[in-house]
């Protein structure tokens, strides 16, 4: 493969300079030079390029070694935990659905677990056509080594073209183990899935460098093509109690397929607030300006009222005043609720990375210069301390009516 | 014990800023730094091996200039470090990374536990740690949070989970991703400064290991980019205005009409 400068088509723009996120281009006698050292051949500047003076060749392999035909299907991880279906995998429904209907094939959810199997009619009302159920006491709780054993041999036997799997935990581990296993291509947190109109193959878009650049990625020559797909982005369908799907238990795995060489010796639950982060569809959230840990209260009480998660600032839990497991941002958890309430966060571009593509942000700081405020769809500059317990009770009292 | 660490150079995110008027990257001064998860890998690293023996190497896969960031890893206390950079690597998805990586593993030779970061700040795919293990066909414990015991044959881990976390026993050798509450980095030591500064790191490319061309790079790549864009900007906000009274009594009905 390779990349090259058509220097007759080139006109010195410099556009792409700007598009490389590498730092790998620059001037030289006013045409643009690709400097190979730190070039990585991902094509970001080919796209920016108005004149078509960037050519990426890649080099096309003899046939490939998988007839891709043979593969049909879209296929949904039923991800379970205690034998709860988690809500993201009814988004995926809702999005798998579509794709199905977009490449006239079905839509299939597969559902590990110990006695889960009168779970499997819901996933039909949510849009499956088939549900692959493997119940078996060795999967009653997750473990990466089994989970991906079965998983690798049902997507061996039924030869799907699409799997897709929520970016939970779980869904992490596990996918990434699967794709390896198979031989597959592998694209993490999308936010947005399509099908190629003509290829008729899976545009899988991500974000990258914490959501400053975006990326769609193909999985042209192997299969399934598979994707993890970040929570509360993909619709859910509404039920419908009256859709009719077929339900397939799945057995003749051997005994070996279950083993696990990681036990689970023991789980402990701590979060305080019922709501998780990645699944909260608001987010109250706490930085530096909340000065002390016992003025988290205040944030607990807002998010009682309103049914969100308590998330915080990396100053906030490096001062110690509330635990990691809260944490938003580059090194904590990548949210995107419907309403992100930041208070007391002064927006540096770590704790941005992490809730930027929440639907609607609001900030609440005493400082107006604060750069939480120039990405915020509403702001109120002010003491916090006299406006949250204001906020929470108007909202108890406007909940009320 | 015999400890390896994983690591990715990548740019100090900090910097990397959209430029309002042409919505493109502004990349100039952007320095290259260790992703910030996986300096927590290196510091459990020498934590392991301060208080169990044995040896730690840190490796790498990326450009010539990744160099820097595995001598400030020799800083950090790692005993040795290995650079795989070829053209032929560029382009590397996760598979061909993780492939990679895990065959340069098999050349550094026994180990007893690999440790990577969670996840890296350019890429955001957590796919590379458990796709070492997957090549390896090791057991992976993803999320640690905090590292129990080790045993001669096995150890206890503490995995984070979305409700708390697992106590998690695996038999040794495994590879562990880790997040940021497993430990604070130290700061490099004077000694250890002056030891990064002359230590001489391994160098390997392609032909230094068993590898099929086809299964690295781009060529090995299932995942190709097609398209890279800026996402749209978000819409201009609005400051509520007014007495205390008043601008909460606004957000209020924002937040419940948004409900």
């Amino acid at each position: 493969m390779s990349i090259r400068i058509i220097e007759e088509k080139c006109v010195g723009c410099k556009l792409c300079l700007k598009a490389c996120p590498f730092g790998a281009i620059e001037m030289r006698q006013k045409l643009a030079f690709i400097i190979f050292e730190k070039c990585t051949l991902c094509g970001a500047c080919v796209a920016s390029c108005k004149f078509k003076a960037i050519e990426l060749k890649k080099d096309q392999k003899p046939a490939p070694e998988i007839n891709l035909g043979e593969f049909k299907g879209v296929w949904v991880f039923g991800e379970q935990k205690k034998g709860v279906i988690q809500p993201v995998v009814f988004e995926l429904l809702g999005k798998g659905r579509e794709l199905a209907d977009k490449l006239n094939t079905k839509l299939s959810c597969v559902l590990l677990g110990y006695n889960i199997k009168n779970q499997a009619e819901q996933l039909i009302y949510r849009g499956a056509d088939n549900v692959y159920v493997v119940d078996s006491k060795d999967l009653e709780n997750y473990l990466d080594e089994p989970y991906t054993n079965i998983l690798v041999k049902l997507i061996k036997k039924y030869k799907p073209d699409i799997f897709l799997s929520g970016a939970t935990a779980i869904g992490r581990s596990l996918v990434s183990r699967v794709a390896v296993k198979i031989h597959t291509g592998l694209t993490a947190d999308c936010t947005g899935l399509d099908i190629d109109p003509k290829e008729k193959i899976l545009l899988q878009t991500r974000p990258a460098f914490g959501g400053n650049i975006m990326a769609t990625i193909v999985t042209k020559r192997h299969r399934p093509q598979m994707a993890t797909v970040r929570h509360k982005v993909m619709k859910e369908l509404p039920m419908d109690a009256k859709r009719k799907g077929k339900v397939f238990i799945e057995d003749g795995f051997e005994e070996d397929d279950f083993l696990s060489r990681t036990k689970i010796q023991d789980v402990v639950e701590e979060i305080t607030s019922t709501v998780n982060l990645s699944e909260a569809d608001i987010i109250v959230s706490g930085g530096r300006g909340m000065k002390g840990p016992e003025n988290f209260v205040l944030l607990e009480e807002l998010a009682k009222t309103i049914g969100a998660a308590v998330g915080a600032s990396r100053a906030a839990v490096d001062s110690g005043w509330i635990p990691y497991s809260h944490q938003v941002g580059q090194t904590g958890k990548t949210v995107c609720p419907k309403i992100y309430i930041a208070c007391g966060i002064s927006g540096q571009i770590q704790h941005l990375v992490g809730m930027q593509s929440s639907k609607i942000i609001i900030a609440i700081n005493q400082d107006e210069n604060a750069p939480i405020f120039n990405i915020a769809n509403y702001g109120i500059v002010g003491d916090l301390f006299q406006i949250i317990p204001l906020l929470t009770k108007k909202l108890k009292e406007n909940l009320n009516k | 014990m015999n400890i390896i660490v994983c690591i990715k150079q990548v740019p100090e995110t900090t910097q990397v800023k959209i430029d309002p008027q042409t919505n493109t990257l502004i990349r100039e001064g952007v320095a290259s730094i260790i992703n910030p998860f996986d300096t927590y890998a290196i510091e459990e690293a020498v934590r392991l091996k301060e208080k169990y023996g044995g040896k730690t190497t840190v490796i790498t896969m990326g450009p010539p200039q990744a160099e820097s960031a595995l001598r400030e890893s020799l800083s950090l206390g790692i005993d040795e470090a290995v650079l795989l950079s070829d053209r032929a690597f560029a382009g590397s998805d996760t598979l061909a990374t993780s492939y990679t990586l895990s065959k340069a593993i098999k050349k550094i030779g026994s180990f007893d536990i690999i440790i990577c970061g969670k996840q890296a700040s350019d890429g955001d795919t957590a796919q590379v740690g458990p796709g070492i293990s997957a090549h390896l066909d090791i057991p992976q414990i993803t999320y640690v949070k905090k590292i129990r015991e080790i045993k001669d044959n096995y150890a206890i881990f503490e995995r984070m989970t979305e409700e708390g976390y697992e106590i998690i026993k695996s038999p040794l050798p495994c590879l562990i991703t880790v997040v940021k509450e497993i430990n604070t980095p130290r700061l490099p030591s004077l000694k250890n400064l002056m030891r990064a500064k002359k230590a001489t790191i391994t160098k390997w490319t392609f032909i230094d290991l068993d590898i099929e061309e086809d299964r690295v790079g781009l060529k090995g790549s299932p995942t190709w980019v097609v398209k890279i864009f800026t996402p749209p900007p978000r819409p201009k906000g609005q400051i509520l205005d007014g007495t205390i009274d008043e601008t909460v009594e606004k957000l209020a009905k924002i937040i419940k009409d948004i409900k």
